[in-house]
């Protein structure tokens, strides 16, 4: 059914028509508005036979989802930024204990400093925690690749978190078209477990495993991933003949037939992409887009194909390893070891700064005519960041650096001197 | 009673395992462990050290559970020395369903399971969570108040043996003063644990309005059966404290762990009690009180208060107005009460 409706509440609805039976909820900004929206459903009856558990920190949420996992329910939650590191050693326990929990990821930025606006540094910090790691570009996205994840979880025995933008996705609100119950019902099976708590077949789960057999335990792991690469597209596939429409597998490739620059992203910032390079497309330039959905497992093979025909790669990302440059790039780069490109990495939006058309138009541009350094921030303020180097430089207590430059762009901003030395 | 006689009145005493397996009892009033149909929870093979008081006491506990529950139980245990030598990898020494996920989240996994158990119908199915001190008192104890807080319908047993001692005798925030651990050594002048302001536990839980929270020794196999089954008779949360000794970390005889357990309710650090929605409704009496350095004698851990000839009778004065206190608060010393 056709809806303008907030994304959060889009996906609320996708959740609760995937019938989780253990909902547990801690809030954070910025996905409060789907578990209020899933314990609204539960309060109300339209979610029925699912308990929705309010808990004292994300490290207990998905600690009850783990608990309601191992024992045979379909269990759920959510969270972003601060709240994926509080639960980090039980993301990393889920992984390693086989279980099928779905979680959505409304990424926002790590502190310090705190900002609570959007990019994928949560996402990124517990990347290779065992988790099926999924990027959704809308909010239709977003509520699609929910359906699919719970399939997804539940067949491998692995769990699986949807990334969706922070406000970009979660309080935008766009057209959804939220699917029928029965034709979820016919997509998605009652969850049957791998392994179960059960008094009448007892087992012991989560014993400690020795150096004798941990490399063997890992490695089944790292298999559970690829075949979640058959897998993936497979569903992908599967959903558009039960929903009609193509959402998830592992990449969307846009326009990149004959395309001499590629840009390669994850989530929402692909629209803007798209956005540019039909634009410059219509001026002639041969430019083209890949958009990654599965960011783990990352999809090499693929992703080799999708970039083969480019002479330039432009990775804009979300995110940053400091002291290396790209974590996304460094992925990308891994892809094209055989057939190497120029892989320019440009970290953009973090902290929830907008990306725009013309910024990225500059960037593609530099790539084609190489002008674009190695590794570029999208949009810095280089004076600011000199001023606070030197200041830095002169004095040994110069003060906390973030207020500093906080105070370099009011200080700008009144005399009307962008950039101006203090 | 009141005919004077010359005759001295004969007192049977429950003295704990003593009279486990007495023929002189009716089966109804014998203990889980004396039954042929116990259901040895834990197996033997585990890996724990001799007399190690918490692989007693688990077993004591979780028989008593699968009794009251009929069979129909899951176990799920925090990091630990019971996690520890009870699953030695390729083995397992429980026969019954038993997760293991995190050191600090235990009762929050529990309450997962429980939840599970009710949206499947399988209602009857029980849970109990358990950890050692370091798990409850520190690294748990965010979640197990959350727990607590819900009311969730999971039993929550602590083995306290004062100590982080499958990691090597480090101290928690359960260890009792002037106790020698890895963290706290009997060096300088304030040797061993500091003489701080205490976390007990079970009050806290009582704290918590939970329908059920009791203490229980390894010394009285009857009482702490007794305490169990009621739990288990309970829903919502309930909160079990067993004191455990520990022959590695307190530097005890391993055949000498039931009776320091003994000691130690005896001289009073350790109460017995029963409460019931924040109130306590009963507690063991002591029949015959000791002061508090015959239970500290036996314990290496101990062994700087009394060096030859400089005995630290400042802080053995301290620690006994800590068991005085415990006696008056709990009025440990009822005569012609029940207990």
């Amino acid at each position: 059914m056709l809806k303008q409706v907030e994304g959060s509440v889009a996906v609320a609805e996708a959740v609760a028509l995937c019938r989780p039976e253990v909902v547990c909820a801690y809030p954070i900004t910025p996905q409060t508005h789907i578990v209020e929206g899933v314990g609204a459903l539960v309060k109300s009856g339209a979610l029925e036979n699912c308990e929705f558990i309010n808990v004292e920190s994300e490290f207990a949420a998905l600690s009850v989802a783990i608990g309601a996992s191992a024992a045979g329910a379909r269990a759920y939650t959510a969270t972003a930024s601060q709240g994926i590191l509080f639960m980090a050693e039980a993301v990393y326990n889920a992984a390693g204990l086989g279980l099928p929990i779905v979680m959505t990821v409304g990424n926002r930025a790590i502190g310090a400093p705190i900002n609570i606006w959007n990019d994928h540094t949560d996402a990124m910090s517990v990347k290779d925690a065992g988790w099926i790691q999924l990027f959704a570009e809308t909010n239709q996205e977003a509520v699609d690749l929910h359906i699919q994840a719970f399939r997804l979880a539940e067949e491998l025995s692995c769990p699986v978190m949807v990334c969706m933008d922070g406000f970009i996705l979660t309080h935008a609100y766009e057209r959804v078209d939220v699917p029928a119950q029965e034709e979820v019902d016919a997509f998605l099976p009652p969850y049957d477990p791998v392994q179960v708590l059960d008094p009448a077949d007892p087992y012991s789960i989560g014993a400690m495993v020795g150096p004798d057999a941990f490399t063997e335990v890992r490695y089944l792991a790292h298999d559970k991933q690829l075949q979640a690469l058959q897998l993936i597209p497979e569903i992908a596939s599967v959903f558009k003949e039960v929903f009609g429409r193509e959402s998830g597998g592992l990449l969307h490739p846009y326009r990149t037939e004959g395309a001499e620059t590629i840009v390669v992203a994850l989530g929402s910032v692909n629209g803007t992409i798209k956005e540019v390079v039909d634009s410059m497309r219509a001026e002639g330039a041969a430019v083209g887009s890949v958009s990654i959905c599965s960011f783990r497992p990352f999809p090499l093979a693929e992703l080799k194909a999708a970039l083969a025909g480019a002479r330039n790669i432009v990775v804009v990302e979300k995110s940053l390893a400091p002291g290396l440059g790209g974590v996304v790039a460094s992925n990308v780069r891994m892809a094209m070891q055989e057939t190497p490109r120029t892989v320019h990495t440009v970290i953009a939006g973090l902290g929830g700064r907008p990306i725009t058309t013309a910024s990225l138009r500059r960037v593609v541009t530099e790539a084609a005519t190489g002008d674009l350094p190695d590794v570029h921030f999208l949009d810095l303020d280089k004076q600011v960041v000199a001023q606070e180097i030197a200041r830095a430089k002169k004095t040994r207590r110069s003060g906390p650096a973030a207020e500093n430059i906080l105070k370099h762009l009011a200080s700008a901003k009144s005399t009307g001197n962008a950039g101006a030395l203090s | 009673m009141t005919e004077e006689s010359a005759l001295q009145r004969v007192k049977f005493y429950q003295t704990g395992t003593h009279t486990v397996g007495n023929r002189l009892m009716d089966d109804a009033a014998r203990s889980v462990q004396a039954s042929m149909d116990r259901s040895n929870a834990i197996t033997s093979g585990h890996r724990a050290c001799q007399g190690c008081g918490e692989a007693l006491g688990a077993r004591y506990a979780l028989d008593s559970a699968m009794r009251a529950a009929q069979g129909q139980l899951v176990a799920v245990n925090a990091t630990g020395c019971l996690e520890v030598f009870t699953t030695p990898y390729p083995e397992t020494s429980w026969q019954i369903p038993w997760l293991h996920s995190l050191f600090g989240n235990a009762p929050a996994v529990a309450t997962g399971v429980a939840a599970a158990m009710r949206r499947k119908g399988r209602d009857k199915v029980k849970v109990v969570a358990q950890g050692g001190d370091g798990g409850t008192t520190d690294i748990g104890f965010g979640c197990l108040s959350g727990m607590f807080e819900r009311n969730d319908d999971v039993l929550y047993i602590c083995y306290d043996n004062e100590a982080y001692m499958n990691t090597g005798v480090q101290r928690s925030s359960a260890t009792p003063p002037a106790a020698r651990t890895a963290t706290t050594p009997a060096l300088g002048d304030a040797p061993g644990n500091v003489f701080g302001t205490g976390k007990n536990m079970p009050l806290i839980a009582m704290a918590h309005n939970i329908p059920y929270v009791a203490t229980a020794s390894v010394a009285d196999l009857h009482d702490l059966e007794a305490k169990v089954t009621r739990a288990m008779s309970i829903s919502g949360s309930r909160y079990i404290h067993i004191m455990v000794p520990c022959p590695l970390g307190w530097g005890s005889a391993p055949c000498d762990t039931i009776r320091i357990a003994r000691l130690a309710v005896a001289c009073g650090l350790f109460p017995l009690f029963e409460a019931e929605d924040g109130e306590v409704v009963r507690t063991g009496k002591i029949r015959r009180p000791v002061p508090v350095e015959e239970y500290l004698k036996p314990q290496r851990r101990f062994a700087h208060l009394f060096k030859k000839g400089q005995e630290d009778k400042e802080r053995l004065a301290v620690i006994q107005r800590m068991a005085d206190s415990n006696i008056r608060r709990f009025r440990l010393r009822g005569e012609g009460e029940d207990s």
